[in-house]
């Protein structure tokens, strides 16, 4: 068992004229890799009609619907996270009640409002109550503010986890660009932050760092945009951890954190 | 020739942050476990300093205590200091498979009067030479490592410099190496090989874009170990659907092209 806890598709109201391959891609490449589930979002339009990391509310709701009809298509290969921006609250937490109501398993938070900003906690209280992970877009050690993102770093998704103890939330790609080390020993002691593996990093070291800083119960296995970085960590794993261990990545860990019966072999 | 040659890895130490297996040993148990017969190797400590050809000798002794073709070295050269035309003599003496230069590491222009003069010596002796766009992601490198990274204007520059010259660039993306290689004629084009460890495998499908726009014959096998964990590039050959000879191809018959 395989679950990628960090996959993207696209849809036709993207700027892509290549959505169609690029999601047939990953579902064959995922096939190659021995993905069982890949747990996906969509970023509203990806850019076409509102920006990527701050979609429009209408944009929210039509990526959304898109992976929802991928997930109805795909039914025990594809999972969704609801995709919402926090600067609209009401829509946001519609959303998300519409989105795990129809049989998505988590929320995708992305850069639209910074993670320790207090919009964010009527979407963490939800999590809370319907008991699901909220996977975070993080940039490793944000020095400075990046065009086109209101990018959180993990100082700031501690805060957020501080105040929500209840709730698991997911760093996202720690390998997606930024200083990954200064996100893992932000994260050493706080439980309830999870570490997902993905993005096009594939530095010598960084999984030893990972696995130092929060240990193989606190990791997660995930591809993001480059599935060959994620297989690539995916076997040298096998050098850091026991089988038992390796399985918790792939993952028991996941199965753990997101709803009881959110995967087909759950 | 070697089943699988990595053209792009390096031993030593990295001054910018903790990088494991670095040693000869580690190396070597690397390529061990991931089916690697061969590594170019350079002294990676050495590309940052002042005098970086000061790491060639203890690089040649490395090469020289592995068994066979374990280690290939690729000696550093740097241009701008006197003496420079005796880095490609001893590399030519030591069977190294090609010299590299690495010019924004070294404060050097580029495509500059310096880099250029390589260029024309490296033809002259029949040695390809080296040079990589990055050695790190940007978004992640140390605050004071500010070297700019290799500008695809002066890859262009650099191979219309000389009509004989052949180029082996790493780390490239995608996007950089359509810049480099549809800004040059078939002729210059066909001088220039890219190592695959920097382009994206699926979804979004760089390296098969560019096998199948640019052509296997123009890429190289390599991995930019142990800055990078080299099962990566295998993983990238692993998603493509191959024959065995394109295979071959990328993992060592076009390194022979290349040195040939």
């Amino acid at each position: 068992m395989l679950i990628d806890v960090h996959a993207h598709f696209l849809h036709p109201r993207t700027p892509r004229a290549d959505w169609r391959e690029r999601n047939v891609s990953r579902l064959t490449a995922g096939a190659r890799i021995g993905i069982s589930v890949h747990v996906a979002s969509i970023l509203g339009s990806w850019g076409l009609t509102s920006p990527i990391y701050f979609p429009s509310p209408r944009d929210v709701t039509a990526g959304n619907d898109a992976l929802l009809a991928l997930q109805r298509e795909h039914p025990d290969a594809i999972r969704g996270y609801v995709c919402v921006n926090p600067n609209y609250t009401g829509h946001a937490r519609a959303e998300i009640v519409r989105g795990l109501d129809a049989g998505m398993i988590g929320i995708k938070l992305a850069a639209s409002r910074r993670a320790d900003d207090p919009l964010l906690d009527p979407i963490a209280e939800l999590a809370a109550e319907r008991r699901i992970p909220v996977l975070q877009h993080i940039w490793q050690h944000r020095r400075r503010d990046w065009t086109g993102q209101e990018a959180s770093d993990a100082l700031e998704l501690c805060v957020l986890a501080g105040r929500h103890p209840s709730v698991v939330f997911i760093l996202a790609h720690i390998g997606g660009g930024g200083d990954w080390l200064h996100s893992l020993h932000a994260v050493r002691d706080v439980a309830n932050i999870y570490v997902d593996l993905s993005g096009s990093g594939v530095d010598g070291g960084m999984l030893e760092a990972c696995v130092a800083s929060v240990g193989a119960s606190r990791l997660l296995w995930g591809s993001d945009l480059t599935m060959d970085t994620g297989w690539a960590k995916l076997r040298y794993l096998e050098l850091l951890l026991t089988k038992e261990e390796q399985a918790l990545v792939r993952w028991k860990n996941a199965a753990r954190i997101f709803p009881p019966g959110a995967f087909p072999a759950d | 020739m070697p089943n699988c040659v990595d053209v792009n890895a390096f031993l030593g130490a990295y001054p910018w942050r903790k990088v494991p297996g670095t040693s000869p040993e580690s190396l070597a148990k690397a390529l061990d476990r991931t089916g690697i017969d061969t590594a170019w190797i350079t002294h990676l400590p050495g590309l940052f300093w002042r005098d970086p050809t000061e790491g060639n000798a203890w690089l040649y002794e490395a090469a020289g205590k592995q068994p066979g073709e374990r280690f290939k070295p690729v000696p550093t050269v740097h241009p701008g200091l006197a003496q420079w035309h005796s880095v490609l003599t001893e590399a030519r003496a030591a069977g190294a498979p090609a010299v590299r230069c690495d010019p924004l590491y070294l404060g050097l222009e580029p495509a500059g009067s310096e880099m250029r003069a390589l260029t024309a010596a490296c033809a002259a002796a029949s040695l390809p030479l080296m040079l990589a766009v990055r050695l790190e992601d940007g978004r992640q490198r140390h605050p004071n490592d500010r070297a700019g990274e290799l500008p695809a204007a002066a890859v262009r520059a650099l191979i219309r410099s000389d009509a004989r010259v052949r180029l082996l660039v790493t780390h490239a993306d995608r996007g950089f190496i359509e810049e480099v290689h549809f800004g040059s004629t078939p002729d210059e084009a066909r001088r220039i090989w890219w190592d695959i460890c920097w382009i994206w495998g699926p979804p979004e499908d760089h390296l098969a874009t560019l096998l199948d726009t640019i052509g296997v014959e123009r890429f190289v096998f390599g991995t930019g170990q142990p800055l990078r964990i080299p099962e990566n590039s295998i993983a990238k050959l692993d998603l493509l659907d191959l024959t065995p000879k394109q295979r071959a191809a990328i993992e060592s018959g076009n390194v022979a092209e290349l040195v040939s």
